[in-house]
């Protein structure tokens, strides 16, 4: 096989390790490709360079792809997510004045029940709330809007503005916003700073959310199987090893270094282990699956969700969706033509009720041995992808 | 008779500001505003309800102008990023230069051409600059990792400092590698073993 060099883009965020450590662990080297890895300036540029092909595939956030298929954002051209790179890991935080608010009533900052934190910000809070979130389409936004609409806080309780996440603890200092929803380790980098406190983990309002995807041009997909099926397989690989307890520490060494993050490993080891630290009153709380990579189909595009996040844009930005088409975004049929080569156990259906698994539940597949993993929404909802309500 | 156009310039370096403000004002017929603080960057560029916005594509706060694509009133004009179209490589040659820009729904092209080919001008030329200072400064950090790979091959081995850099170049010729690699593999190794 002929080694290949890929230019693939990412943003320096903890949930870009399954692409850092599948060229830095050799994983790539494997499949015979090399991933010239670029980081992005802002998740624009990451969108525009493989729009207009500066890079074959790219870390991105999971309702891009679909938003663009919508017709929705700054640029036009047909995206496809041929798996997924990452599920949960975002935070919600506040700022110092609202933390002390909280305190002040006697919140336990539990940073488990989005009920109970909704409740606290309501009362902590008189006029809107503002909100600091990576990017207009982003699973931020609408684990946000999700969780407002659909507790004491209501949906008109708070502002969205796009603010980048390095500059989240900035914005908070500066009183241009008061809370915030943002992928680690920024939320950390916020504690560690003492400029605020996290209030929840993402999957605190949905347990199953795709967070990060990887994605190339529609027809790079199509044209070119051969390296999709290298990429995707090098990055399985990866995710498999992240996967690992005793690869942890290893992955938060390579993770901060200069030309990726660039920040202290101990500060991107809290997102891979779960153990958060949520204020400068030092409280720590576990987290089980705060980020997850691989198992239980984690990297399977399910059309199911790419319906849940079409059926959410659509309903925000008042436009009528087929989400039929929206879903075809999600290509679970790229995913199940190039990992039969592995042992991946694919679900027998591409779709599936989200929110509808409480516990771990075996289902149909290839293998026969496919437990998924509980992706309850907080509020107990069921999004059928057949009837949205 | 057309209305003059309004262009906000999104930069927060002073000196490159002033350059590119005063070649847009020199070459057309254009209003141009300048933002060079990036809080509430999508509020302020609203207020002046701009039919361009020119940003530099690295800059991380360009992920504010996506709000502005979405039209949130019936009286806001959304923008889009400028994509070639009836342009032609207009959109191609901006990304190269390192400008993004934003246009206004529904402006002809031939009113964007003259802003555009004034702003990829402009940004290509710091963007040169800028490029060359990298170059430059790389060429510094290499020289000092290779005196001080000679360094230690002087000490190591006791030879001259031509000798030494012989060594260093013909290792790195026979790895097919750079001489500042090399020199910088051996600086860290010296560090690990002494």
């Amino acid at each position: 096989m002929r080694r290949v060099t890929l230019p693939v883009a990412y943003m320096p965020l903890v949930d870009a390790a399954p692409l850092i450590i599948a060229q830095e662990m050799g994983f790539a080297e494997d499949e015979a490709i090399a991933l010239d890895l670029i980081a992005a300036p802002s998740w624009s540029s990451l969108r525009d360079m493989l729009g207009f092909g500066r890079v074959d595939a790219a870390h991105m956030l999971s309702p891009v792809p679909v938003a663009m298929g919508l017709g929705l954002g700054g640029m036009t051209a047909s995206l496809a997510a041929i798996s997924v790179l990452s599920v949960n890991g975002n935070v919600i935080g506040i700022g110092r004045p609202l933390e002390d608010k909280l305190r002040a009533q006697g919140y336990g900052f539990d940073f488990a029940d989005a009920r109970a934190a909704a409740s606290a910000l309501k009362s902590a809070s008189s006029g809107k709330l503002v909100f600091g979130v990576p990017f207009p389409f982003s699973m931020h936004v609408e684990l946000l809007r999700y969780w407002v609409e659909r507790t004491a806080l209501g949906a008109d309780s708070i502002e969205i503005r796009t603010v980048p996440p390095p500059l989240m603890a900035e914005a908070l200092e500066a009183g241009d916003i008061d809370a915030f929803c943002v992928g680690e380790p920024w939320g950390s980098v916020v504690v560690d700073r003492g400029l605020g406190a996290l209030l929840l983990p993402g999957k605190a309002i949905w347990q199953g959310a795709p967070e990060k995807v990887l994605a190339t041009r529609t027809d790079w997909a199509e044209t070119e199987p051969d390296l999709v099926g290298r990429l995707m397989r090098a990055v399985w690989q990866s995710s498999r090893w992240l996967a690992k307890p005793e690869s942890r520490i290893a992955a938060a060494e390579i993770l901060s270094r200069q030309r990726y993050l660039d920040l202290p490993a101990e500060l991107i080891d809290r997102a891979l282990s779960g153990r958060m630290i949520l204020s400068g009153h030092g409280e720590q709380r576990q987290c089980d699956d705060f980020l997850r990579f691989h198992g239980a189909a984690a990297s399977f595009p399910w059309r199911s969700q790419a319906k849940w996040i079409a059926h959410r844009l659509a309903r925000a930005h008042g436009l009528s969706a087929d989400l039929n088409t929206a879903a075809r975004v999600f290509r679970s049929d790229l995913y199940r033509q190039h990992m039969t080569q592995t042992d991946a156990d694919l679900p027998g259906a591409s779709e599936k009720l989200e929110g509808a698994i409480h516990h771990p539940t075996a289902v149909g597949s290839t293998r026969g041995r496919l437990n998924l993993l509980p992706d309850r929404f907080f509020d107990g909802a069921v999004f059928d992808p057949d009837a949205p309500e | 008779m057309q209305n003059r156009l309004t262009v906000v310039v999104v930069e927060e370096d002073r000196d490159r500001a002033i350059g590119i403000v005063d070649a847009l004002k020199e070459s057309g017929d254009c209003e141009v505003f300048l933002i060079a603080h990036h809080s509430a960057l999508a509020r302020k560029i609203a207020a002046h309800a701009p039919d361009i916005v020119l940003i530099d594509i690295d800059n991380p706060t360009r992920d504010m102008m996506e709000e502005l694509t979405l039209a949130s009133g019936p009286l806001d004009r959304p923008v889009a990023m400028f994509v070639s179209g009836a342009a032609g490589g207009l959109a191609q040659a901006a990304i190269e230069a390192g400008v993004s820009a934003y246009v206004v729904d529904g402006l002809a092209p031939e009113r964007v051409k003259p802003v555009m080919d004034t702003a990829i001008a402009r940004f290509s030329m710091v963007r040169r600059m800028r490029q060359e200072l990298a170059e430059t400064r790389r060429a510094l950090e290499e020289r000092k990792v290779i005196d001080r790979a000679k360094g230690l091959l002087m000490k190591a081995k006791g030879i001259d400092e031509d000798a030494a850099y012989a060594l260093l170049r013909k290792t790195a010729m026979d790895q097919g590698r750079k001489v500042a690699d090399v020199a910088e593999a051996l600086v860290t190794a010296a560090g690990l073993l002494g």
